[in-house]
């Protein structure tokens, strides 16, 4: 059998398939995961992955770019985004226009044989390697280094422009008006008197939480010398979501501790007589 | 290698970043959906830089990641102003200007 005849599988194609099937998965990921930081860790697999690929296709400046601007800064302004807006309510699954999904499915097929039939003769020559042009400079950062500042001096001018006006118009867009005065400490001091004088309210600090022999936590209420609730001493939070720590189980380690106290104190007092 | 096989991946993940942008109502998925197709561009470009032997797809694949990242800060302070008026991130919340 003739040797050219046998698949030669070399690390670029290991390397390849390996990547693409993560890469597809990735991008699945991305659109069927309901929660929206799920579809974000499936943006960064397929990110990584594409690296891997830049790197596999000897463009390691690509390599790194990618990682540090794509995977780095991108993707964790959108993981930040997602912390200020909220990420409880997974995505609605009602349809608002009928048939949405199936359309959409049909029209992303239709789009992939297109592409796919439109490029797959595009390839007119074989893979000429970058090995010669990455060499010619010293190396691929060079190799880039000589066109951006080279041929591709003012498209890079450009960039610049570019970024300084997105990052003005984010200021921009992100800023908002105070309506009403910020409340200084004078005022908040006010405020509370004014409720005191109105409402009786108690103007000075609140009661901190209860610190008992077996708990310290911000959900156990503290116990007033009655051993009732003293309501304002833990978060209105905490009750709504039922987190506080039963009163009378405080009141009962408590109690038993105290006992033990005692129990010991009596006993060294026997010792003493 | 055939790079062929690049650019097929291309447009799969092109493909399903579309079906991604138009059935998904979160904002911010959608907006990913689009960097996910400007991913896949920038792999045809190297890949043609490969094919070819020159750098200049590598030079345009890095364009594309600047443009990328300007894009991205502008569109996520659009969502934002809109989450802060509307207290949503869905596309189909942002509404005020329809007939």
């Amino acid at each position: 059998m003739n040797p050219a005849l046998i698949p030669l599988v070399t690390g670029t194609e290991v390397t390849f398939w390996v990547c693409a099937t993560m890469m597809v998965l990735g991008a699945l990921g991305l659109v069927l995961f309901r929660k929206a930081v799920y579809c974000a860790l499936s943006m960064v697999v397929v990110m990584v992955n594409l690296a891997v690929l830049y790197a596999a296709m000897e463009g390691p400046f690509l390599f790194v770019t990618q990682i540090i601007v794509y995977t780095g800064a991108i993707m964790m302004l959108f993981v930040f985004v997602m912390m200020l807006v909220g990420i409880d309510r997974p995505d609605s699954t009602v349809e608002t226009i009928k048939g949405q999904r199936v359309l959409g499915l049909i029209a992303g097929v239709l789009l992939a044989a297109l592409l796919i039939y439109a490029i797959a003769g595009a390839v007119t020559v074989g893979p000429a390697g970058l090995a010669g042009p990455n060499a010619a400079d010293g190396g691929n950062v060079q190799g880039l280094a000589g066109l951006l500042f080279g041929r591709y001096i003012f498209v890079f001018e450009l960039t610049a422009a570019l970024l300084i006006t997105a990052a003005v118009g984010a200021m921009v867009l992100a800023h908002h008006q105070r309506i009403h005065p910020k409340a200084k400490q004078r005022d908040l001091a006010d405020e509370r008197m004014r409720a005191y004088a109105a409402t009786g309210e108690h103007p000075g600090t609140l009661p901190n939480s209860g610190i008992f022999a077996t708990h310290n936590s911000i959900g156990a209420p503290a116990l007033l010398p009655d051993g009732s609730v003293a309501e304002k001493s833990v978060s209105k939070t905490l009750v709504a979501r039922g987190a506080t720590i039963d009163p009378a189980g405080l009141q009962e380690g408590t109690r038993r501790n105290f006992e033990e106290l005692e129990r010991v104190r009596d006993a060294d007092e026997e010792d003493d007589e | 290698m055939n790079p062929e096989n690049y650019l097929i991946l291309a447009a799969i993940l092109f493909a399903i970043a579309a079906v991604g942008v138009l059935v998904r109502r979160n904002a911010l998925i959608a907006f990913m959906c689009v960097e996910l197709m400007l991913n896949s561009c920038n792999l045809v470009l190297a890949a043609f830089a490969q094919m070819r032997g020159n750098l200049d797809g590598q030079v345009a694949a890095f364009f594309v990641m600047v443009v990328a990242a300007a894009e991205v800060v502008v569109g996520l302070a659009i969502v934002m102003m809109i989450y802060r008026t509307r207290r949503s991130t869905s596309v189909d919340d942002a509404n005020l200007l329809k007939l």
